[in-house]
């Protein structure tokens, strides 16, 4: 993690990617303001999506490379707790990113999305979304073309809570009451909590030598 | 060792090849043409089949990842990865019959209806496992990571149905049903024998696959070992 820190320029060139990813999109959509309530959470959640992807790409990649993994499963560490590090570790990245891009997303797209639901929203999907995208990302990084593999594998696995963000963000975004979004942050919560736990206890089949 | 199941391979292939026949005349000829959707119904009898028949197949990819994960023996292994692969040909041949079926009886070749969009998934799934399987180290790790997504990707299905059931709430429906529903005594007949002839044909594939990648494996083992030598 502090090394990724250190490595600012992937962490810049990410960003700078999903900044220019919310640009194209809105090309792509063609918005205009009467459009703009029902494309935008669409718009975040593709910039949301890459960021993330981008980032658990990279997730395994500095230990594969060195050969650290060996190492610290050497240590007396738990598999879980390797686990939780990374995906804390990727958890913290891909927050990050949605720190920097939801201002934008509101400058460009002139909404409001400093709500609590919304925030609620963002943090249970981006958990959702990293705990099962930490355990792909270590299956991943052992095979070849690792880039085109991991969103092959998790995107799919993920999209109950993609399809949870977009809907339960655009509620939020067009200001409906809780009501109308509790069912879904109820899906994303169930799904947070099925994912971590089966995925904590499969990482011991992914890493074990 | 091929040769110790192949009667059980003939006899599988013989009964899937006479039970095709006979589907043949049950749903080309026996079966009513439907009143409403005309002669292109018949498509249903096979789609339906072959949606069974994927299904069936990721159920077994389900055994043989959660038996490798426990009991690591090759024999799972080859059990899931294969009927990975033979699922992922009938979802196929599922998804394309259904399209070409949606335009006449529809009007439309797709509508992201929760059925239809599940199907799509489920076979983006069970295509990630092949190419992880394809692009994965051989041996023990691709097959645990195959395992892992095979577990996976079968308790993840309930779930995005049940998610994208809610999301279409939120559109307008555009198409009803489909025929589904009453079916016709014949149709039923039809379509449980095309079933039953579809399922055999998924036994005799596999039981086929099988000694196929047994066959791959000792090759394989025999190769290391000459390399050695």
């Amino acid at each position: 993690m502090l090394t990724e820190l250190r490595a600012k320029d992937v962490v810049t060139a990410i960003l700078a990617f999903a900044v220019l990813s919310l640009v194209i999109l809105n090309f792509a959509v063609n918005s205009t303001p009467r459009l703009t309530p029902v494309v935008a959470p669409g718009v975040l959640w593709v910039s949301f999506t890459f960021a993330g992807v981008l980032g658990l790409t990279r997730a395994f990649a500095i230990e594969k490379d060195r050969g650290n993994l060996e190492g610290l499963l050497v240590t007396p560490t738990s598999r879980e707790a390797l686990y939780v590090g990374k995906m804390l570790g990727s958890l913290a990245f891909m927050l990050v990113a949605e720190a920097v891009l939801l201002p934008v997303f509101a400058v460009l797209f002139n909404v409001s999305p400093f709500q609590p639901s919304l925030l609620l929203i963002v943090l249970l999907a981006t958990l959702g979304f990293v705990s099962v995208g930490a355990l792909f990302s270590a299956i991943a990084v052992n095979t070849r073309s690792r880039e085109i593999m991991l969103p092959m594998l998790f995107l799919p696995i993920a999209l109950p809570i993609v399809i949870g963000a977009v809907v339960a963000s655009g509620y939020a975004l067009e200001g409906r009451p809780w009501s109308d979004i509790a069912g879904w942050v109820q899906l994303m919560v169930v799904f947070d909590l099925l994912a971590l736990v089966f995925c904590a206890l499969a990482f011991e089949h992914v890493i074990q030598e | 060792m091929t040769s110790t199941n192949s009667p059980m391979r003939n006899v599988l292939l013989a009964l899937s090849a006479a039970s095709m026949v006979g589907v043949l005349y049950l749903v080309f000829l026996y079966a009513p043409t439907d009143k409403n959707l005309g002669i292109s119904q018949r498509i249903f009898y096979f789609h339906v089949s072959m949606a069974w028949v994927g299904f069936f197949a990721f159920f077994w990819v389900l055994v043989g990842s959660v038996g490798y994960l426990w009991k690591r023996s090759q024999k799972m292994d080859r059990l899931a990865y294969a009927s990975a692969e033979i699922g992922v040909v009938f979802t196929t041949l599922m998804l394309i019959t259904g399209v070409l079926w949606a335009k006449p009886s529809w009007g439309i070749w797709w509508t992201w209806d929760p059925k239809l969009t599940t199907s799509l998934i489920l076979w983006l799934i069970y295509v990630a496992y092949l190419m992880l399987r394809a692009y994965s180290p051989r041996g023990d790790q691709g097959a645990r990571f195959g395992a892992i997504l095979g577990i996976v990707g079968f308790f993840d299905i309930p779930i995005i149905y049940l998610s994208v059931v809610w999301w279409r709430t939120v559109h307008p429906n555009v198409v009803g049903t489909g025929a589904e529903g009453g079916l016709e005594p014949e149709m039923r007949t039809a379509l449980m024998a095309c079933t039953v002839a579809f399922t055999l044909l998924f036994a005799y594939l596999l039981t086929d696959r099988l000694s196929l990648r047994r066959s791959e494996e000792e090759f394989e083992s025999m190769r290391s070992v000459a390399s050695l030598v």
